[in-house]
């Protein structure tokens, strides 16, 4: 498959400060490509580089084969969703997705037509004598979207353009907006720091953090093997020990602070000694294992139920005070639980994952 | 309960229309008064619209003011496209620390008087002024250039004078207007002449309005600038109020002048705003 | 209590002093009230002068908006006065008992007395005298010696005049008319307004602008930028110190005389400063200064001894015997003419 967008060591900085760090890699045609990171880690700078607002200071930007370089924007077959979205407040909405479309000197029957057909699409139907400022947030939303769809870009790039939004609408907006790219087949970036959005639509995801990307992946690629301590961090959520590794091999034994032992694994093999961060999903903890061959076992004192539906779980304390999440099955099972219980948590080796500090 | 309320409504506004009343009608009262009387040919004060019939039958009273609307207009245009790019480059453009320069540059003319502003215009563009001499010594110009007295100088004069009224409002209507406006703009494949007049000037809008009235009604206003620059052509409006009440002692004819300026200074400013509307809306459309 | 007192008591004492410290407004041309002579004639007397310059039209404006009041001494030109006095009323007789009559020159007081004349009362005493004639640059307009060149296609560019009533007048002369004549004969005046008009308006491509500002024409003078303007003399003999080949000529058709007087307006609120005023300008030593200063001769009698004699060179180059006898001096202007005039002037200055 051909890709899109290739960037190639792409490095932009400001004086002495490098926003985006000698960043590389390959968006295919068709993909829903997110970039995830914290506030202020280079996406937007990343992003307007790409849309041509912002000259790189060294590396390339390949759109379809063709070299960016010296490109205007206005030239680039790509369009980008504001992370303000920027419709234009004295235009109506068939005025706004129009704009484009009357650049390229299309006919107005022509134009009237596809407004239209971008506005159905966009489940807005009806909407074109609208004022923006009548807009709902996501209607706005969507919106800037068809405004730029309409363009039929070869690359379609989104800065954060939920992040108006409130969370209900975010949910709702999130599953829409994967539809809508699945529906349209038109390559998405999208940039988010959030990283449930990043999980739920993408089809690959570059981890972003000071201007470096720390791992492109499939989302469970990144949720189940991430490469980095970073990324296992900000991708989901996880449960942390520091340690010391007491024994090395194919699997480690690591000591942690509260003097538990825990045989783990890890991408590389640390010699003993190393102090390692151990990281450990909640779900991967199970409540009173029936069968404690193979498992690192321990009792916590349950502290609180994090009551949540289906994603409920429990808060634990270890007797040195570290505080561990686990996750509750959804079969009821544990419904007896209640805090100050003392319970027996269990985990298998290979759900731990070492990292060297 | 509701009477309350106006009571107090009546409050707030009594010293507005009082000050309404006292600085503005009252003035024009006696004004007004005065242009509805003359002299019969007994020589007798009597109530007459003859200055007002004057106007429209004597064709250099209407031919110049004409002249002085449609310059002012004029002056009103290029004051505009001048002060576009300026504003532009003053707010979106300039660092910091040079904007606040700018700024100052722009209103450093104005610490100083007009009068001597026009003669330091005068200075340099007379025939035997600054500019012809750098002309000469450069060998550009073999006869120096008598670039004072005509309609372009005056224009020029007049643009220069009125710059920072148009400046200010623009400047203002401009840093509301969000850069991702225009990035988006370019975005959609739009040109940078595109921009400007989709984008950037129906944003200014209510800006040019406000900057457009002002310089308009300073240009119509204005008698120093035509009178010394504009030289042995320009019977500037302005000049034949002031010459009938000054050289002729016709106060009731100046008087008339003084009103009928008034009135048909409104009305071009009314025609002008329904027009723009008019033709904003189909840019924007 | 006693503190307050004590300064409302000073209060009272400064406001008094104050209000004793007299003024006198005058409404006058630049140059007419020398600052030497403002500060001689404040020790002399203890009375403040404060000037304020003007013309002839915008004197009578400014009186005629406040019916006489602001002011306790003005100087018109003394054609100017009797129709103006006659319509508007803005100026009290004079008590020529208060004046001291050897100062003047005797014919001079006579004439201005008789010019100003309404219903019984005189209305101005002279002060100085001069004429408008024309400023030439002989290096260059050699030839210039009649109103007509302001009208000569030879000097194109070359040549400057106010957009004023004298200028009118004196193209009635380039053109064959008298003027002066005409005053009485509205018709007449017309017909010749309209002649004045046409020509002005034919001849409009050679001139090089309506001068506003004397300062200015002498500037255009001096730099060369003009060859020929009507002016007063006085400009020319100024320009004359400087330069030799510019001086002033009186035209063969005579130089237009003008009298700038002494009037009082009707509600003047220090007439007693006024007349004394009067009475110092009019010392011969006083009016000497001034002449010096501004090359404007006086009606003071004894002045003439007192004058520098540069001054009095330039009086006796300009003026020989013949050329101040043809001396035209503007009769008072008929009420009616003016309104006559600014049309005409407007049409000119309006057309291309
Ligand atoms: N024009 C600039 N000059 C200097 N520094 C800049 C400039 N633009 C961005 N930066 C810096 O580059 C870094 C990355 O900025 P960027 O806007 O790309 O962050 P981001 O990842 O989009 O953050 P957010 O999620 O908050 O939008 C920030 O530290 C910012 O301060
Ligand atoms: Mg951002």
């Amino acid at each position: 498959m051909a890709n899109d967008l290739s960037v190639g060591n792409l490095i932009r900085s400001f004086g002495d400060f490098t926003a985006v760090d000698n960043v590389s890699f390959d968006v295919p045609q068709g993909s829903f490509f997110s970039i995830l990171g914290p506030s202020g880690c280079g996406k937007t700078t990343l992003l307007r580089m790409i849309a041509g607002f912002d000259e790189p200071s060294s590396g390339t930007i390949t759109i379809r084969d063709q070299d960016m370089r010296g490109v205007p924007p206005n030239k680039r077959p790509v369009n980008l969703v504001f992370q303000h979205l920027a419709l234009f407040p004295m235009m109506n909405v068939a005025d706004n997705i129009a704009f484009g479309l009357k650049r390229r000197g299309m006919k107005s029957t022509e134009i009237v037509r596809r407004i239209e057909a971008i506005l159905e699409r966009v489940d807005l139907p009806g909407y074109g004598k609208k004022q923006i400022r009548q807009l709902s947030g996501g209607q706005k939303q969507r919106v800037a979207i068809a405004r730029c769809l309409v363009m039929e870009p070869s690359v379609l790039l989104l800065d954060e353009p939920l992040g108006a939004l409130d969370l209900k609408l975010r949910e709702q907006m999130k599953v829409e907006l994967k539809k809508l790219q699945a529906k349209v087949g038109t390559t998405f970036i999208y940039i988010t720091h959030d990283q449930s959005e990043a999980l739920v639509m993408s089809d690959h995801i570059a981890v972003m953090n000071e201007g470096r990307f720390e791992q492109v992946g499939s989302p469970r690629e990144l949720y189940s093997e991430p490469q980095t301590p970073f990324v296992a961090r900000f991708v989901g959520d996880n449960n942390v020990w520091s340690g010391e590794v007491v024994e090395s091999g194919e699997r480690l034994t690591v000591r942690t602070g509260e003097e538990l032992l825990f045989t783990t694994r890890s991408h590389k093999s640390y010699a003993k000694g190393s102090r390692v961060d151990l990281f450990l999903r909640p779900e991967a903890l199970r409540i009173e294992p029936t069968d404690t061959n193979d498992l690192n076992t321990f009792e916590v004192d349950v502290k609180t139920i994090l009551f949540d539906g289906a994603n409920s779980r429990l808060l634990t304390v270890m007797p040195g005070g570290h505080e561990l999440l686990v996750s509750l099955p959804q079969n009821r099972q544990f419904d007896h639980i209640r805090p100050g219980d003392r319970i027996l948590l269990g985990w298998h080796p290979d759900a731990g994952l070492c990292f060297k500090v | 309960m509701k009477s309350g309320f106006r009571l107090s409504f009546w409050l707030f506004l009594a010293p507005v229309l009082l000050w309404l009343f006292l600085l503005i009608v009252l003035p024009h009262i006696d004004l007004l008064l005065l242009s509805f009387r003359g002299e019969n040919d007994m020589g007798d004060l009597v109530w007459t619209i003859d200055n007002y019939k004057n106007f429209f039958i004597e064709p250099i009273y209407w031919y110049t003011f004409v002249r002085t609307a449609l310059y002012a207009i004029v002056t009103t245009l290029c004051t505009f496209v001048l002060a576009l790019p300026v504003s532009f480059y003053i707010v979106k453009l300039a660092r910091p620390r040079t904007r606040g320069f700018l700024t100052v540059l722009l209103l450093l003319p104005f610490w100083v008087s007009e009068l001597v502003r026009v003669y330091g215009w005068m200075i340099l563009l007379r025939e035997s002024g600054v500019l012809n001499y750098f002309l000469l010594k450069t060998g550009l110009v073999q006869q120096p250039v008598e670039m004072l007295y005509n309609d372009v100088t005056m224009i020029m004069g007049l643009v220069y004078t009125s710059m920072l009224f148009m400046v200010v409002p623009l400047i203002s209507a401009m840093e509301s207007l969000d850069d991702s406006l225009i990035e988006a703009a370019s975005d959609l494949e739009a040109s940078r002449f595109t921009i400007l007049r989709t984008i950037i000037i129906p944003h200014c809008k209510p800006g040019i309005t406000s900057g457009a009235i002002v310089v308009f009604m300073l240009a119509l206003g204005n008698y120093l600038t035509p009178n010394l620059m504009g030289g042995k052509n320009s019977l500037w409006f302005t000049e034949q109020i002031y010459n009938q009440f000054i050289a002729s002692f016709n106060w009731n004819q100046g008087a008339a002048f003084g009103f009928l300026l008034l009135v048909l200074s409104s009305c071009i400013i009314w025609v002008g705003l329904k027009l723009s509307r008019h033709r904003l809306g189909e840019v924007a459309a | 209590m006693k503190k307050i007192t004590l300064l409302t008591a000073a209060c009272c004492f400064f406001m008094a002093t104050a209000v004793q410290a007299e003024t006198l407004k005058i409404l006058t041309w630049k140059g007419y009230a020398p600052q030497v002579l403002i500060e001689k004639f404040e020790k002399d007397t203890g009375i403040k002068v404060e000037a304020t310059y003007s013309n002839n039209e915008e004197m009578i404006a400014k009186l005629r908006a406040t019916r006489g009041a602001g002011f306790d001494l003005a100087q018109p030109s003394q054609d100017r006065i009797s129709s103006v006095q006659e319509k508007y009323k803005i100026y009290q007789p004079v008590d020529y008992g208060k004046i001291d009559a050897k100062l003047f020159i005797p014919s001079m007081l006579d004439a201005v007395k008789a010019n100003t004349k309404v219903g019984g009362n005189s209305y101005a005493v002279p002060f100085c005298w001069g004429t408008s004639g024309l400023i030439v640059n002989s290096d260059k307009a050699a030839e210039a010696d009649d109103w007509n060149a302001l009208l000569d296609p030879q000097y194109k560019g070359r040549i400057s005049y106010r957009l004023k009533r004298p200028t009118l007048i004196a193209m009635g002369y380039a053109l064959g008319y008298d003027p002066f004549a005409l005053y009485s004969d509205a018709k007449g005046y017309k017909e010749m307004l309209d002649k004045v008009a046409e020509e002005m308006i034919r001849t409009k491509p050679l001139v090089k602008n309506y001068w506003a500002n004397g300062d200015a024409l002498l500037e255009s003078m001096r730099s060369g930028e003009v060859f020929v303007a009507m002016a007063w003399d006085n400009g020319g003999w100024k320009l004359h110190d400087e330069n030799k080949a510019i001086d002033f000529k009186a035209p063969e058709k005579g130089a237009l005389g003008w009298i700038d007087t002494f009037a009082i307006p009707a509600k003047a609120k220090n007439v007693d400063a006024a007349y004394k005023w009067i009475n110092f300008m009019m010392a011969p030593e006083n009016a000497a200064y001034f002449t010096s200063q501004e090359k404007v001769p006086t009606a003071s009698l004894g002045a003439n001894a007192h004058v520098s004699a540069e001054v009095r060179a330039n009086f006796d180059r300009s003026f020989p015997k013949e050329t101040i006898d043809n001396i035209k001096w503007y009769p008072p202007v008929p009420a009616k003419l003016e309104i006559m005039e600014g049309k005409i002037l407007d049409k000119i200055k309006a057309a291309k």
